[in-house]
């Protein structure tokens, strides 16, 4: 290898070709993680719509048809834009480090699978600007309001979400081909960090889950375009079917968002406690086991359709059990860090806010978990709270300490502790203010995706707006920490950035070298 | 490093300790602000002694885990001394905390069931209402008695839009509210017409969606008269929070003489749809009309929303022969957002709109469309 990548001083044809044309899986993992925080900070901006928009009683900035395609876009451009995408960010750039091989599996194929995502979140803002406008259907799309009644622009996202799925397909095939083949000798499964194990956990659950979610877009565009009646009662489909469809991707899915923010925290946990990670092989089968329950507990979103007492009963149990496992991690984190020697550097708040707060989500998870409560709870602002906790304050949070965890051996510079924790303290007051009063609105009756409420509703509804625009601000802070380090951060050149790291990412030189692991290492 | 440590585990503490003043705020406040109300009917009650069960458990639940880490994360940081220890295995308290908290839900389980199986407790009724959820309104049938009516969002678009002060009851006021006695077993059977839309009145504890071709039933009997509102939970479209569910509960002897007047009203109804309306009385009647159920899509001045929402003015079907007009209300246009109009809107109100569509806004056909027509068509399906 005389040559490394092509750089700037190369000329903008080359460096563009380097990044377009790309099979490391160190510049894949770079784009994934670019793409998704500008699809993080595009999802954000709708959210300040809708939080804007909400501050007071009325419309004053809007029109409720708008209101409503700017909540489905916030939905779909979080969920699939920001989340997912930046943990298969991550794990391109860290399971061939973390495993000790080379590159991952299939490298042509992982240049295709980030590379149709922009085309595919292309085509679904696109849809912002057509006659008709864009999905006002909600995240979760329910016929026949997604069907029958949907603006034109939905075959548009049938596409997108159609490309969507073809791109986390492909990308879960690559980690699971990469870990089953690639592991450097001497790495037997029960030696791989955790994040690499919940990884291929959730690889599989996206494998066997997306085509259920191209199916219920294949059969909505079937009912839109060719006369099929599935999901319309007038021609003798059923449009709960499409609910039982939706869930069946849509449970697994959530824990697909988690389960990698779980790794992250498993990973960052022990080397700030200077402690090896308290019960490895119960963490892997409680992943395990969450991934295998996440199958069966779908129509715990579906308590007030009308299902018959008995399916009422069996979600219910089945739902509750998920906080056993679930359980057994918060319980394996904290005694990790019992008797640890403990430091708080920003990855390191972060990842004890996301127990935390995490935590908190769980419980509420819980509450919504026992059916005759949920008939109370379903569709009101509390479902909107706890996802928030469970998905921002987990996977984000988990992100965010991924990002300052990594960072250093990512690009060689070290981010300013000070800025690093200030930003922490913003997001975590900003996150609370916006989201703990929304468990009051949902349970003082305030149902969610309303683009105006009665004044009882009003005070919370400031609060919570006010938290949200200093959420959204510390985001703006983490981009400006991000950029300031890379250009003008302290040089880092030890291999071992963290004093309590341990793994193989933490034996090559930072900034980590294009290549790594032409020979496989020797492990202890 | 000392003073950032302490700072940090001084406001990690004070959270811990504002979670159960938090959680005994959310017991005792009465001013439905915080918490669950806990309604008038049994189920409700239910609900929400079940919700208040778990909110304890999992404050003492968290009371106890965070307590511990943040005991930890005081007591083994490294500014002060501590050096870390290399254990990473238990058995006997993994097994522990894997039983522990599974026994707890097991024990969870009996009342969460207890619950549930009162929600479902919808059997012998002494009233039965069926409910059917509209692109924005609903409708209640008060069934065997002949009774049936639309129930509308009253709040004016100015309120919403600011261009008039809001009143006291923005957005919780309906036009005709859903009226049930005290102490009767009334089963609700709710379906959809269009979307799928969720009837929810948080005081009975009754959440039920309205799934087009599905009835779903809930169940209420209190003894409290009163006013008590409620909403559309399921997304619906634009009008999704301008649908609210009123229901007044009224003594025994006030709603049997409700009812009867509704009766009567009824019966007086029936017998206009024979009359021979004039032109000038089916245009007021149909603009009101138009405004109430049309204008939402096809907007107030007939021009509809370009590639969403036909036109009315100057469309082919409103200038072409009566028949047609009339058979697009009642069936419907397949496939599309144009629902039927056969079940919400009365023959003479269906004619009236016709007769309006068919001579506003510059439509001068100048034909008119009598009550009777539509029913005629009504009856020849
Ligand atoms: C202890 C674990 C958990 C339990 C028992 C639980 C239970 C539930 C239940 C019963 C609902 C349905 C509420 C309703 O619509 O009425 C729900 C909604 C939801 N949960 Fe969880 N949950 C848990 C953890 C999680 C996690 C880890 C995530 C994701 C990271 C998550 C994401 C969501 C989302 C996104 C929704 C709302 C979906 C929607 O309707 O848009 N939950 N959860
Ligand atoms: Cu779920």
């Amino acid at each position: 290898m005389a040559h490394g990548p092509a750089t700037l001083a190369d000329g903008w044809r080359a460096y563009i070709s380097r990044w377009v044309f790309t099979t490391n899986h160190k510049d894949i993992g770079t784009l994934y993680l670019w793409f998704s925080f500008s699809m993080f900070l595009l999802g954000g901006a709708f959210a300040m719509v809708i939080r804007a928009e909400l501050f007071q009683p009325g419309m004053q900035l809007i029109r409720p048809e708008f209101f409503n395609q700017m909540t489905t876009m916030h939905g779909l451009v979080m969920v699939f834009g920001a989340i997912m995408p930046a943990f298969v960010g991550l794990a391109n750039w860290m399971i061939p480090l973390m495993i000790g091989a080379p590159d991952m599996a299939l490298p042509r194929m992982n240049n295709l699978s980030f590379w149709i995502l922009p085309f595919a979140f292309a085509i679904l803002t696109s849809t912002l600007f057509m006659e008709g406008g864009g999905p006002n259907f909600g995240w979760t799309f329910y016929a026949p309001l997604s069907t029958t009644y949907a603006p034109e622009s939905v075959n548009f996202f049938i596409f997108a979400i159609h490309i969507m799925g073809a791109s986390s397909i492909m990308g879960s095939i690559n980690i699971i081909a990469t870990v089953m083949n690639m592991r450097a000798p001497g790495m037997t499964y029960m030696k791989m960090p955790l994040f690499v194990w919940t990884w291929v956990i959730t690889a599989f659950l996206l494998v066997a889950v997306m085509p259920v979610l191209a199916g219920a877009v294949t059969m909505m565009l079937m009912d839109i375009n060719f006369g099929t009646s599935f999901f319309d009662a007038a021609g003798g489909g059923d449009p709960v079917l499409f609910q039982h469809v939706f869930w069946f991707f849509g449970h697994p899915e959530v824990y697909i968002i988690i389960l990698p923010a779980f790794g992250v925290v498993s990973q960052i946990i022990p080397t700030f406690s200077r402690k090896p990670l308290f019960g490895y092989s119960s963490m892997v089968y409680a992943t395990a086991a969450i991934a295998f329950l996440s199958f069966i507990v779908w129509a715990h979103h579906m308590f007030t359709v009308g299902m018959p007492i008995a399916g009422e009963l069996y979600f219910m149990y089945a739902t509750m059990l998920i906080a056993v496992p679930t359980g057994v991690k918060v319980f394996n984190w904290i005694t990790t860090m019992y008797k640890g020697s403990l430091t708080f550097e920003t990855p390191m708040l972060f990842s004890i806010a996301f127990v935390i707060l995490f935590t908190f989500g769980g419980f509420t998870g819980l509450m919504l978990s026992i059916a005759a409560a949920d008939m109370q709870y379903h569709d009101t602002y509390f479902v909107v709270a706890h996802f928030h906790y469970v998905m921002v304050a987990g996977a984000v949070f988990s992100g965010t300490a991924a990002i300052y965890y990594w960072l250093p051996k990512w690009c060689g510079k070290m981010y300013n502790e000070t800025m690093g924790q200030v930003q922490f303290w913003v997001a975590f007051i900003g996150f609370n203010i916006a989201f703990m009063p929304q468990h009051f609105l949902g349970l003082a009756g305030m149902p969610r995706r309303y683009a105006d409420y009665g004044l009882q509703f009003a005070d919370w509804n400031m609060v919570s707006s006010i938290g949200a625009f200093i959420y959204g601000g510390a985001q703006l802070m983490l981009l400006y920490n991000v950029i300031m380090t890379i250009r003008n951060g302290k040089p880092t050149t030890e291999e071992k950035t963290w004093e309590g790291a341990e793994g193989l990412e933490w034996t090559v030189p930072s900034p980590a070298p294009y290549h790594t692991f032409a020979t496989p290492p020797e492990l202890k | 490093m000392l003073k950032r440590a302490q700072a940090l585990f001084l406001s990690l503490l004070s959270l811990v300790v504002l979670l159960p003043i938090a959680g005994s705020a959310l017991a005792e406040s009465s001013a439905s602000q915080l918490n669950m109300p806990q309604g008038v009917t049994e189920v409700s009650q239910a609900a929400y002694d079940i919700h208040m069960i778990m909110i304890w458990v999992c404050t003492v639940i968290g009371i106890g885990v965070f307590g511990f880490m943040f005991y930890v994360m005081y007591a083994h940081r490294k500014s002060r001394g501590a050096v870390a220890e290399n254990f990473h295995e238990h058995l006997g308290v993994e097994l522990l905390w894997t039983i522990v908290p599974t026994i707890i839900l097991i024990v969870m389980a009996f009342p969460a069931t207890t619950a549930l199986l009162k929600v479902y407790d919808t059997d012998n009724p002494d009233i039965e209402i069926k409910i059917t959820g509209y692109q924005w309104k609903w409708q209640y049938e008060y069934l065997g008695e002949g009774v049936k009516f639309m129930s509308e969002l009253r709040t004016s678009d100015d309120e919403v839009y600011g261009r008039a002060p809001k009143g006291e009851h923005y957005l919780r006021e309906v036009t005709e509210p859903l009226v049930l006695p005290v102490g009767k077993k009334v089963r609700f059977l709710v379906t959809g017409n269009d979307v799928i839309h969720s009837w929810w009145v948080p005081d009975f504890g009754v959440k039920r969606d309205a799934v087009p071709g599905l009835f779903t039933a809930g169940w209420a009997k209190t003894d409290k008269p009163g006013v008590y509102v409620g909403e559309c939970t399921e997304l619906c479209g634009q009008g999704h929070a301008f649908m609210p569910v009123v229901v007044e509960v009224k003594e025994e002897a006030e709603y049997n003489a409700w009812l009867a007047n509704k009766k009567a009203e009824a019966v007086e109804y029936a017998s206009t749809i024979g009359k021979e309306w004039t032109a000038e009385e089916l245009m007021t009647k149909g603009e009101g009309v138009y405004l109430q159920s049309c204008a939402g899509c096809h907007q107030a001045d007939g021009n509809g929303i370009p590639g969403v929402f036909p036109a009315i003015k100057g469309s082919p079907i409103a200038l072409g022969p009566q028949i047609g007009h009339i058979a697009v209300l009642i069936d419907g246009v397949p496939g599309s957002a144009m629902q039927s109009f056969a079940d919400q809107l009365s023959e003479v109100n269906i004619a009236a709109v016709i007769h309006y569509q068919r001579n506003a806004w510059g439509n001068d056909v100048g034909d008119v469309t009598q009550p009777i027509d539509v029913l005629n068509y009504k009856q020849s399906k």
